[in-house]
């Protein structure tokens, strides 16, 4: 099937970016990817420069091919990734707008690819737990009540991809944040460090400029792995209760 | 103290400060709407006049008045501020098209509570200039009634005065409509800000949210339009 498509493209990030036209030939049982994949070959052919977009895994767990494709983070489809959308969803002659990740703190590298680092300074900022290396201890040593694992679990799904900041009218990063607050503080081994971890990454948050959470609960709507606010909730709750009831430093 | 301005000001305490100043104004509504209810007593206005001299007159009230002043200055400008702060941070460079999938809230709402809240404080400001004032410093008619004890303020012939005029209804009944608007989104909205989603009771606070939204504000509508229409 013929498609059209209309592609940001901007060479860095200091030139201003604009929308191309390419008309691409894929069949429905190509990946999305891959049909960018294709329009890449043809345009290498005709010694252009080929669209770049991040991708990795291609299976929907690592979470570098943002793009939004007709207004949809990831794409029309609930619950996936990009590389996880086939081109079934189209139609013979449709017209397809891909953009990249739009936030102020995700600024564009090149195309569709945009720079994330934000996120991985939130991380370093406490999405970790410290443990003493040496032996890989006994899985069971530590019982976990089984309510508290399976929303550990839920939270723990979340990769990084940063739909939540991309579909928020704020650019907000509550979602994430609170995903990953809620993975590893529901923990017994993550509890300990709780209260550092909440204050920590929320202050690296908003000093990487992200927006400030309305409640809008798009972030829950396109999150690739369909994670609930229920944990911005809790990240709020662990906030007041680090902030208010604990002797850390605000 | 250095915690506490700390603590405010990151993104999580400035919500925090929304969420409460909007319950408190939730709160207020309710006060409020019961006080003009007495609006469509057929007594001549010496209930509703009786309540507005009280209401202006006990030291715990004036207090509490105060405080609403307050609340209603600091949810404006802190939402404001917020929205400035969240325009920033979307960018400079919008999206050509934009969807968003089916949300448990109104995205539509929920994403334009500024524009909301600006008509909303608007309308305050008028309404405020057009009542709370001339009953402050204005030259208000005044009543007497049998069984009461001294002068009475004639608000309620004010106000009844004022629901007389097509237009000024028209006005209200619209503004009544963009407080339910924003409400609908603002009540289960400050629960969640507070943290509290729970499997248990979050479907019975956006219940009472929708039913708060439509019953309040439909109640304060309905007095001007009976005034109008009936009296």
């Amino acid at each position: 099937m013929k498609l059209n498509l209309k592609i940001w493209r901007q060479k860095n990030n200091s030139t201003k970016g604009g929308f191309k036209s390419y008309q691409v030939d894929a069949n429905t049982h190509m990946s999305f990817l891959e049909m960018l994949d294709v329009l890449n070959e043809t345009l290498i052919a005709k010694k252009e420069e080929p669209v770049a977009f991040e991708h990795d895994c291609r299976e929907g767990i690592c979470g570098v091919c943002s793009m939004v494709i007709d207004g949809q983070t990831h794409g029309p489809w609930k619950g996936t990734t990009t590389c996880q959308l086939h081109m079934r969803e189209f139609k013979e002659g449709d017209t397809i707008t891909i953009e990249p990740f739009r936030a102020k703190s995700f600024p564009v590298v090149k195309d569709l690819v945009v720079d994330r680092s934000a996120f991985d300074r939130i991380i370093q900022a406490g999405g970790y737990i410290s443990v003493n290396t040496g032996q890989a201890p006994d899985g069971n040593a530590i019982p976990v009540e089984r309510e508290k694992s399976s929303f550990a679990f839920e939270a723990a799904a979340c990769i990084g991809c940063g739909a939540c900041v991309a579909a928020c009218p704020n650019a907000s990063a509550m979602l994430f944040v609170s995903a990953k607050v809620s993975h590893l503080g529901l923990l017994p081994q993550g509890d300990v460090e709780h209260s550092d971890r909440v204050l920590n990454m929320v202050k690296q948050m908003d000093d990487e400029g992200f927006g400030r959470c309305s409640n809008v609960t798009a972030c829950e709507a396109e999150c690739p792995k369909e994670i609930s606010v229920a944990n911005i909730a809790r990240l709020n709750r662990a906030y007041f209760g680090a902030a208010l009831g604990s002797e850390k430093k605000v | 103290m250095s915690w506490f301005s700390h603590f405010v000001s990151s993104s999580i305490g400035q919500k925090l400060i929304m969420s409460l100043t909007g319950l408190f104004l939730i709160l207020f509504l309710v006060v409020h709407l019961i006080g003009n209810l007495q609006l469509l007593a057929e007594d001549g206005g010496e209930s509703f006049n009786v309540y507005a001299r009280f209401m202006t007159t006990n030291p715990l009230i004036k207090t509490i008045s105060y405080g609403l002043y307050f609340f209603i200055l600091l949810h404006t400008w802190q939402g404001i501020f917020l929205w400035f702060k969240n325009r920033a941070a979307r960018g400079n460079t919008g999206y050509a098209v934009k969807k968003t999938r089916a949300v448990g809230t109104s995205a539509v709402l929920s994403s334009r509570m500024a524009w909301l809240g600006i008509i909303v404080f608007v309308f305050i400001v008028i309404h405020m200039v057009q009542f709370w004032l001339q009953m402050k410093l204005g030259n208000v008619q005044m009543a007497t009634y049998p069984g009461h004890e001294g002068e009475y303020k004639d608000l309620f012939v004010m106000v009844i005065d004022a629901f007389k005029n097509p237009a000024f209804v028209i006005f209200y009944v619209i503004c009544m409509y963009v407080i339910g608007l924003h409400l609908w989104h603002g009540f289960q909205s400050s629960f969640q800000t507070l943290g509290l989603n729970h499997k248990k009771y979050t479907p019975l606070i956006k219940g009472i949210g929708k039913v708060y939204s439509i019953l309040i504000p439909a109640g304060f509508a309905i007095i001007p339009i009976i005034v109008y229409l009936f009296r």
